[in-house]
């Protein structure tokens, strides 16, 4: 709430001005990115600075090139747009420069709030934040007389009172697809157990264990209630369920709900009722069982001092509270003063309100992310136990850390 | 040929081929035998927009001379090729030790992920090369004795699938699959069981990637198949026929050995693109069910920590093992050369 009343409020102050700053660059820009709305907002902000070519790549696949991109020398790309699980990426490459020194010296209006540091260097600047919280169908949950879900034991007993009603056979939606989605809801749900993946200080990982054990099983009876696909169900086709009426319960991506409320693709009866609630606990927990995100971007290392401060004030420039309009205002919840939050956001907030704990930022995160999603699908398809689940996720991400030189 | 017209003549491709194939192989099992340098970790304070707490970061001065002195990391020798993620010796052992039934064994060692990853590939390429060839050559008889009139509209119809591009196709099949779609729908009826989904059970989902294979390779033996009955000799069926032969003693005695050579042909380049099959279980997140060598080097440079090392184990572990499945092939034609 806090958060949100400082945003209405500068909002509120800076509504006036909303032409695109002047900014005047004498180098070379160019950024890779990921390809959804909010990024090319941030882009095209850039690219409004003059004296210099401002270019930008902007793709899903931006992680498959950003590295290879950025450890050249002069780099490719001087500035690599990322969120929190992709920047220690560039971090363990080495190929992104401490800011610090760019923002003494032309960067001090840049809030305190939106630097990235790690050991005391500024590594990134943010610009946006996003969570997975509860999106829910509130004219179902009125017709079978239950509150709002704010735990997923809450979310099961409404789940069996939905299917006893006959509303629908399958109302529980999750991002289960095997890999990459489902190993994010495995990592939310083991934070909400409060689990800790690795031994402190070291990347020896610890999630065969009471917490481990009790997150698949949570996960285990969701999937009662999800469409027998959903292990291959990302987030889009989740939240076409939702859309199309099949779900009335899930947790949702921030950033995703405001398609889902929208009128586009569904009828009256769904995206009216279509309603986003904080994140849910879990386990009598009081951690949320969900993970906080930002999107902030980089400078690279490998660039003549000029580029270098050439790309700072353009891509200082692409998250100025100029960028906000009423177009714009609505992509993402920005963490930028000026920026007015719509209902629609309400999840995002709440979640940083609750206390959600942020992706972990550690440099063998992503193998043991990797592991994870190769791994769990046997469980929830009933081939094997889950501790036998999570002891071949500790051993495919132990072998995977001995090849990157984390583990001896 | 003189040697020095032959040498002329092969020079451009065996400059190509070193380029582009010989020297990324060289370069991929480099990488294969060595692992990145231990990294040096440290615990620091990291802030973001929500707090600050306590956490870990490769310390790069650490070991900055020692990537500046070795870029391509420590050499590992075997290592990676052995550990639990490519071979298993180590695992594939204590599997032994553990297990007392062949059902057993096979069920433990699919829990390994190269073992999980090989027995879809084998099983994909056993079953999809021979119906491919099976149903190429009866596509081929089929179109060959219709009408003049008919033959290019059924020659193009039936080399559609090869048009497509396997991704797209591929997603074709799997929304028509889906609980909801055509097919998904027509299989609840036929089973009579409402609950069934193509895309939930693993055996379907096998079966659902070979239909796609044959589906999608077929139209390859076909075009070659329908190439080569041109050139059967209609004096050598002529003579069948007035010899009484009906029209399968004709298939079976002039048209299947005057193929053959075609046969192996079509094998070797099947064997070759099928050993590799990936582009279905992307398309239908199929990963749950049935993994193959591609889409393990493919899941291994996916991730947000990029495992090149491997990556490459796995490619080379691939070039073998198209090596061993062209063995016999390869072995037959150059016997066949030899005898000549």
């Amino acid at each position: 709430m806090f958060l949100k009343q400082i945003a209405l409020a500068s909002g509120l102050a800076l509504m006036a001005g909303s032409a695109y700053a002047d900014c005047q660059i004498s180098g070379n820009v160019s950024i890779v990115g990921n390809e959804f709305p909010a990024i090319h907002t941030v882009a095209k902000g850039a690219a409004s600075c003059t004296g210099g070519e401002v270019k930008s790549n902007l793709t899903a696949d931006h992680q498959k090139i950003n590295v290879a991109g950025m450890q050249g020398n002069p780099a490719e790309y001087s500035s690599a747009i990322i969120a929190n699980s992709s920047v220690v990426a560039l971090m363990n490459e080495d190929v992104i420069r401490p800011l610090d020194d760019l923002i003494a010296e032309h960067g001090q209006d840049i809030p305190k709030k939106q630097l990235i540091a790690i050991g005391g260097k500024i590594m990134a600047v943010a610009f946006m934040a996003n969570a997975q919280t509860l999106a829910y169908r509130k004219d179902v949950l009125a017709e079978i007389g239950v509150d709002v879900p704010t735990t997923y034991e809450d979310v099961l007993a409404a789940a069996e009172k939905i299917r006893a009603a006959g509303i629908s056979e399958y109302p529980v939606g999750g991002a289960y697809k095997a890999g990459w989605n489902l190993a994010e809801e495995f990592v939310n749900m083991y934070i909400g157990h409060g689990g800790e993946f690795f031994k402190a200080g070291s990347a020896e990982v610890a999630i065969n264990n009471e917490q481990g054990v009790a997150a698949l099983n949570m996960m285990k009876a969701l999937t009662e209630y999800m469409n027998p696909d959903f292990l291959t169900h990302d987030s889009n086709a989740t939240g076409a369920e939702m859309e199309a009426g099949n779900v009335m319960i899930m947790n949702m991506w921030g950033s995703r709900v405001g398609n889902l409320m929208d009128s586009e693709g569904a009828e009256k009866q769904v995206y009216s009722n279509i309603t986003v609630g904080g994140p849910l606990t879990v386990g009598g927990g009081s951690i949320p069982a969900s993970t906080l995100w930002w999107d902030g971007w980089t400078v690279a290392k490998n660039l003549s001092d000029e580029d270098a401060v050439a790309t700072f004030l353009a891509m200082k420039n692409g998250i100025s509270p100029a960028i906000l309009n009423d177009e714009t205002m609505s992509q993402a919840v920005w963490m930028i003063e000026g920026y007015t939050p719509a209902p629609v956001n309400d999840g995002v907030f709440a979640a940083i309100a609750a206390g959600t704990k942020s992706y972990p930022m550690l440099p063998y995160v992503g193998l043991l992310h990797t592991a994870l999603g190769d791994n769990l699908s046997d469980f929830l398809l009933g081939k094997e136990s889950a501790e036998q689940a999570l002891a071949d996720t500790e051993a495919a991400y132990t072998a995977a850390a001995k090849e990157k030189g984390f583990l001896r | 040929m003189k040697h020095k017209s032959f040498f002329w003549f092969v020079l451009p491709s065996a400059v190509a081929m070193i380029l582009f194939i010989f020297l990324p192989i060289i370069s991929v099992v480099v990488q294969s035998l060595h692992v990145e340098h231990q990294q040096v970790i440290k615990t620091v304070e990291s802030c973001d927009l929500f707090g600050c707490r306590e956490s870990t970061t490769i310390d790069q001065e650490a070991t900055a001379a020692r990537r500046a002195e070795k870029p391509l990391g420590q050499f590992a020798g075997l290592t990676t090729y052995l550990d639990r993620n490519h071979i298993a010796v180590g695992e594939v052992g204590e599997v032994w030790e553990r297990t007392n039934t062949w059902r057993d064994f096979g069920a433990q060692m699919l829990n390994l992920p190269f073992y999980k990853a090989i027995g879809f590939t084998m099983t994909y390429t056993f079953v999809v090369t021979p119906l491919v060839i099976i149903l190429g050559f009866i596509i081929a008889i089929a179109v060959n004795s219709a009408l003049k009139a008919l033959r290019g509209p059924l020659i193009f119809f039936s080399l559609l699938p090869m048009m497509i591009t396997p991704l797209v196709g591929a997603l074709i099949l799997f929304w028509m699959v889906d609980a909801r779609g055509i097919f998904g729908t027509m299989l609840q009826y036929l089973a009579g069981d409402p609950e069934l989904s193509v895309k939930a059970s693993t055996p379907l989902m096998w079966i659902m990637l070979m239909v796609y294979g044959v589906w999608h390779s077929a139209p390859f033996a076909f075009i070659v198949y329908y190439a080569g009955l041109q050139t059967v000799s209609q004096d050598t069926l002529e003579a069948a026929r007035v010899d009484g032969a009906n029209r399968w003693l004709q298939i079976r005695h002039v048209v299947i050995p005057h193929l053959l050579p075609l046969t192996t042909f079509i094998a070797l380049m099947q064997l070759m693109d099928n050993f590799r099959v990936f582009e279905p279980i992307v398309s239908f997140s199929a990963n749950a069910h049935a993994t193959s060598l591609s889409w393990a080097i493919f899941n291994d440079l996916g991730g947000e920590t990029r495992q090149l090392s491997s990556a490459a184990a796995t490619s080379v572990l691939t070039i073998i093992g198209v090596a061993i499945l062209l063995s016999p092939v390869l072995v037959r034609t150059w016997r066949d050369f030899d005898r000549k």
